[in-house]
């Protein structure tokens, strides 16, 4: 039974992973950029929360849908007035500018919000525990667990069903080919980078509850996330769902039963034994191209 | 376009003040052989080389395309067939015909559209809905050029359609050119195949390291003896060896 109780908590924490993950993999598929931002983006909409929600007296529901709107603003912007003016650098240019980014954001939130640590008001509670079938969970959790789902089915409607994620699915393949027809390459970039970076505040506000609110509140579940993308394949959204899981229950494992102090290591040497035998990642591409 | 000069990273110029001017309803081949400029002329006209042309003006229907993004030369009209057919390759054919669409609302022209190209290009009915990564190469260059067609354009740039494919199907797909041509879409194709391209064309340009060096109506380029030499391997005298030491001289204009 202890051993479903940790997959059960592990699942739930890996879904927090997934949809960081979920963020990262999306821009890296438009774009071929790696957002070493996407922490720190994350971080920034979950103190617009703690602000609207502590200081601005807003009732939860408004407040969230506000925060992920101002995440949704801040990916955009960061691709309209950051990104897009360096167009003409070199790919590693732009990833070193997303690492940039990052640290002007972690240093705006120390200047604007302090570096104290914040508790963010959270209508679920993880003192109320549910029993499923002899395994406990808490709302905290199950409530966090459900909403990544929805967020996840969400993406997958928006990339798979829609016209403009058509569009998007091109844009990664063929941006070239893209441009020449006239589909609006950069709008189609400016809203990856918007629901990406949504996604990102999702996951930050669901994290809450369990690192607190401060500036590097995301620097972890950032580092899983990026561990889950790739052990995934840096291509692959359902890819990067997988290896978040995975992630998630394999460190909760490795703390139920062996060290919890070292927990974060095994997430890695579990990606370095994947990418020994799958360099590709579980469902990434081979680079493969037809002559 | 007027005196058009391109280079890739401000250093290797390949375009040396080049002129040329397509008339509405002309189907007009650029021929000229590897290293001449050919797609660098192309990729220059659609905006997809950044911050090119360095100098020059580059007109369409009165509207200067220097300096807009790729996106917007397309939305006023102009479809670039790219070298390598540049089709998405994990979308279905239909869903990348669709693509070609994307800028329009009008659905009903849309579906208008869609029965004409697979009018032209029966195979593609037949393969809708595979992935196009998994269509022969000559394929892969009519769903392109069906695609392209899908945006209504009024110019269509086409870089060597013909390249990697079987002669037959290569007149095939030219003679599709030229029916759509005759439907009223200008053309400017690019080409190293010149006896087929200039079959099909009315108007050629010569171009020769960055420059045209030659340019008139189709019969007039068949009829000139440095074409003919140059570009439709014609041999005037035969050698006595079986093969040719010498490099004709070519007086040019």
């Amino acid at each position: 039974m202890f051993f479903w109780q940790l997959v059960v908590s592990g699942l739930s924490i890996g879904s927090l992973y997934a949809l960081v993950a979920l963020g990262i993999v999306l821009l890296y598929r438009t774009s071929r950029v790696l957002n070493f931002a996407h922490g720190d983006m994350s971080m920034i909409s979950t103190m617009v929360a703690y602000s609207l929600l502590t200081v601005a007296g807003v009732a939860f529901g408004p407040a969230a849908v506000l925060t992920l709107a101002a995440g949704f603003a801040l990916g955009a912007l960061f691709y309209f007035f950051v990104l897009r003016p360096v167009k003409e650098a070199t790919l590693l240019g732009q990833i070193i500018t997303t690492a940039g980014f990052s640290l002007v954001l972690s240093g705006l939130a120390v200047v604007v919000w302090g570096a104290d640590t914040k508790v963010l008001p959270f209508p679920l509670s993880r003192a109320v525990v549910y029993r499923i079938a002899g395994v406990s969970v808490n709302q905290v959790a199950l409530g966090s667990f459900a909403v990544a789902v929805v967020a996840m089915l969400g993406l997958y409607v928006l990339v798979q069903k829609t016209r403009f994620g058509l569009a998007m699915r091109a844009v990664s393949q063929n941006d070239v080919a893209a441009r020449v027809l006239g589909i609006p390459v950069r709008r189609v970039f400016a809203v990856t980078w918007g629901v990406s970076a949504t996604l990102g505040a999702i996951a930050g506000m669901l994290l809450a509850p369990v690192t607190l609110v401060n500036p590097s509140m995301m620097f972890d579940p950032f580092l899983k996330g990026f561990a889950g993308a790739v052990l995934g394949g840096l291509d692959s959204l359902p890819g990067a769902i997988v290896g978040s899981l995975i992630i998630g229950v394999a460190e909760n494992l490795f703390g139920g039963y062996v060290s919890t102090s070292l927990r974060t290591t095994v997430a890695f040497l579990i990606i370095i034994a994947v990418l020994l035998v799958r360099p590709e990642g579980l469902f990434g591409h081979k680079f493969m191209r037809r002559v | 376009m007027r005196n058009v000069e391109s280079r890739y990273q401000g250093r290797v110029t390949v375009l040396r003040g080049l002129s040329l001017t397509v008339q509405e309803g002309q189907l007009a081949v650029v021929l000229g052989s590897n290293g001449a400029g050919k797609t660098t002329l192309l990729r220059t006209i659609s905006g997809l080389i950044p911050d090119q042309p360095e100098k020059g003006v580059i007109e369409f229907e009165g509207k200067r395309l220097n300096g807009l993004d790729p996106e917007d030369i397309a939305a006023l009209g102009i479809a670039h067939v790219l070298e390598g057919r540049g089709v998405f390759p994990e979308l279905t054919v239909m869903e990348n015909l669709l693509l070609g669409a994307y800028r329009r609302a009008d659905r009903a022209g849309v579906r208008e559209d869609l029965e004409r190209v697979f009018g032209l290009f029966p195979r593609l009915k037949e393969r809708h809905r595979q992935l196009a990564g998994l269509l022969s190469g000559g394929e892969q260059q009519m769903l392109a050029i069906g695609r392209a067609l899908l945006g209504r354009p009024r110019l269509l740039l086409l870089d060597e359609p013909s390249v990697g494919l079987a002669p037959k199907l290569v007149s095939e797909i030219f003679q599709v050119l030229k029916e759509i041509n005759r439907q009223g879409t200008t053309m400017l194709l690019v080409e190293q195949n010149a006896r087929v391209a200039l079959e099909v064309a009315d108007y050629g340009f010569v171009l020769e390291t960055g420059r045209i060096v030659l340019e008139g109506s189709a019969e007039q380029l068949k009829a000139n003896e440095n074409v003919q030499e140059m570009y439709l391997g014609v041999q005037k005298e035969t050698s006595v060896k079986g093969y040719r030491r010498w490099k004709p001289k070519r007086r040019w204009a």
